[in-house]
């Protein structure tokens, strides 16, 4: 991400607002704020702050657990990184995704939802105990406003090249107004106004891919031309993953279905508390289930606004892109700011202002989703479980309320830290990343093995988490032993993060397992509602065919396998 | 989603959608009778013209839905 930044920050400002494009982003600015105040008096109760009131619709829930992930820097993340390795680029919304919802929703959703958890840290705490709690909270609150802070900066120095805005000006005033609808309307307001963003994303963004195809010749033309400025390996998902040699990517397909598609993609849709927090909103357990769902049949089209528009740069911008290191020196354009550089190509006035506003949108969602799921991690995990217990709901909501200015107010120091430090900002989430996959190992032997006792659940978090702080420190002091780490001396960073994450969630279960098989075990009656055997799933048997959500998954799982398949 | 008789999510969104629309329509038209001197690729699909209206009627069809008249 540091590159990405150093990128833009060199970069000319490479569109110019009219007057009518400023007032649709000012309109956007005007009806977000609008939804937070209208909100506020439905937002008394901590149910309500936290958890939205519990009733949230299928669709609500799932489209907001969507939009909190689809932020604006991953959309120009991934278009460049569309451009630079091609089709490749589509596994992280595929193969990288899709699997976990559909567990999420079909496996691990009726256990989340059935204990009446607030959060995951307060799922752990009921299956394996306080102290596996603050571990899981403590890191998840640090690196989540750490995150946030790094958002905000990014969208601010985003509008600084793309539109010459300067920074201070973006981080505050986007910030503050994420502070103001959040901390009015709770998640509710962040759920709402996730949803008003999604699809503003869409608006703003498909007329890219549309108005690219028609110039390209449609989409064998496209690879045709890809395949003429790039090579024939950029438009193929599968057939050249037999080697680290063979693909732009320079990475194996073992990375890709167990690093990524296993371990990084279940850590993260369903352990992430930013996501899954969206999905216990929902009114009820069908509800609950069919969220991440619906979720994954919108996730499987994100590649047509994002991969897409980075194939089509590649195949008729008359520019050549190149890596930061070179438009820096030359002044040309870097991969970076493809999706920019398209949006200016087709959108005249009114439309790129509304591309614009698909950016802030995205940008402002995952902040939200942030400073949100911040607040309820603090409000019931840490400061109620270890500062303040048993005080009432009105001091709960109060603390939530106050919990996001300061978690948005802690957000802007970190922007302002990372302004100064650029390479803070790798550091911070190779921290984050350093949580996800033990806690998916933690997290899914505490649902399904009722033998893990609150010892085994707690060292395994622990020392899945310094084995993975471990490998990652001892690559940076001694670089050779990526050999043994990722499994290759010439994998890439990417690569690297996989076979981490693989490597840290083996040792959490190893270590969980072991520990598990010496010490005493809580009995069924403890274990009820949380734990796969010992908990009373409500049959569906009333329920239609199409009512079901196993029969959504499956039919996303086949489109999933099709998609695959026509790319392959 | 709405409870007591609450204005919906889906009547923000249409009212985004149809403001939108409006500007970008009136923009495309606009562009439409005064042609600008630099123009953008595919300038003669009028793309802001039809995608204004898409989006417009979209919002329509999202606020008449979800009116808060309707709800209560």
């Amino acid at each position: 991400m540091t590159g990405v930044l150093a990128a833009l920050l060199a970069a000319p400002r490479l569109v110019r607002l009219s007057a009518i494009d400023l007032v649709i982003v000012v309109f956007y600015f005007v009806l977000v704020l609008a939804i937070g105040f209208y909100l506020k008096s439905r937002s008394n109760t901590a149910e309500d702050f936290f958890l939205a009131g519990r009733e949230m619709t299928a669709w609500i829930a799932g489209l907001s657990f969507l939009s909190a992930n689809l932020g604006a820097l991953e959309l120009m993340g991934w278009a460049a990184a569309a451009y630079q390795y091609g089709i490749l680029a589509a596994h992280w919304y595929w193969i990288g995704a899709i699997p976990a919802m559909l567990f999420l929703g079909i496996v691990m959703m009726p256990f989340y939802y059935i204990s009446k958890t607030h959060s995951v840290p307060g799922y752990l705490k009921l299956r394996f105990g306080e102290a596996s709690r603050a571990l899981s909270a403590i890191s998840f609150a640090l690196m989540t406003v750490f995150m946030s802070g790094i958002n905000m900066y990014s969208m601010a120095l985003v509008m600084k090249v793309v539109l010459g805005w300067d920074i201070n000006f973006s981080i505050w005033v986007s910030s503050l107004t994420v502070a103001v609808y959040v901390t009015l309307g709770g998640l509710r307001s962040a759920i709402f106004n996730e949803v008003l963003q999604f699809i503003l994303i869409w608006a703003g963004a498909l007329l890219i891919p549309i108005l690219g195809l028609v110039e390209a010749g449609g989409w064998r033309n496209l690879q045709a031309q890809v395949t003429a400025n790039a090579s024939a390996e950029y438009t193929h998902l599968w057939s050249t993953l037999g080697s680290f040699s063979d693909n732009p990517m320079g990475i194996h397909w073992t990375g890709i279905v167990f690093g990524l598609g296993f371990i990084i993609s279940f850590g993260y849709w369903t352990t992430d508390f930013l996501v899954v927090q969206r999905v216990l909103s929902a009114k009820d357990l069908r509800s609950a289930k069919m969220a991440p769902i619906i979720g994954a049949a919108f996730k499987m089209f994100v590649p047509f606004i994002v991969i897409l528009p980075g194939l089509l740069a590649l195949a008729v911008l008359p520019v050549k892109l190149t890596g930061e290191s070179v438009a820096v020196a030359t002044g040309g354009h870097s991969y970076n700011e493809v999706l920019p550089l398209m949006l200016a190509r087709y959108c005249g006035p009114g439309l790129l202002g509304l591309g614009i506003t698909a950016l802030i949108a995205g940008f402002m969602s995952g902040m939200a989703g942030n400073v949100s799921a911040f607040s309820t991690v603090w409000t019931y995990d840490i400061y109620g479980a270890l500062i303040k217990k048993n005080a009432s709901d009105k001091h709960y909501v109060s603390m939530g309320r106050w919990s996001t200015v300061v978690g948005v107010l802690i957000s802007i120091g970190t922007a302002y830290l990372v302004m100064q430090f650029l390479s803070i900002m790798d550091y911070v989430q190779a921290l984050f990343s350093f949580f996800v996959a033990p806690l998916f190992g933690t997290v899914i032997l505490g649902m399904l093995w009722k033998r893990a006792t609150p010892a085994g659940g707690f060292w395994g978090l622990f020392a899945g988490t310094v084995s993975s702080i471990g490998m990652w420190a001892w690559v940076k002091i001694d670089p050779s032993v990526l050999a043994y780490v990722a499994l290759s001396s010439h994998a890439k960073d990417m690569a690297e993060n996989m076979y981490r994450a693989l490597w840290s969630w083996l040792v959490c279960v190893i270590v969980t397992v072991a520990v598990s098989m010496v010490t005493t075990p809580k009995s069924d009656s403890e274990l009820k509602g949380l734990v796969m055997g010992v908990t009373d799933i409500p049959s569906e048997g009333q329920l239609s065919l199409v009512q079901r959500p196993a029969f959504w998954a499956v039919a996303v799982g086949i489109v999933f396998v099709i998609f695959n398949v026509i790319f392959w | 989603m709405k409870t007591d008789g609450a204005i919906s999510i889906w009547f923000f969104i249409g009212i985004s959608l149809l403001v939108n629309g409006v500007l970008i329509l009136g923009a495309g038209l606009y562009e439409f009778s005064h042609p600008p001197e630099t123009k953008v690729v595919l300038y003669q699909l009028h793309a802001n013209v039809w995608w204004g209206a898409v989006l417009l009627l979209c919002g329509l069809v999202f606020c008449l839905k979800s009116a808060p008249s309707r709800a209560s």
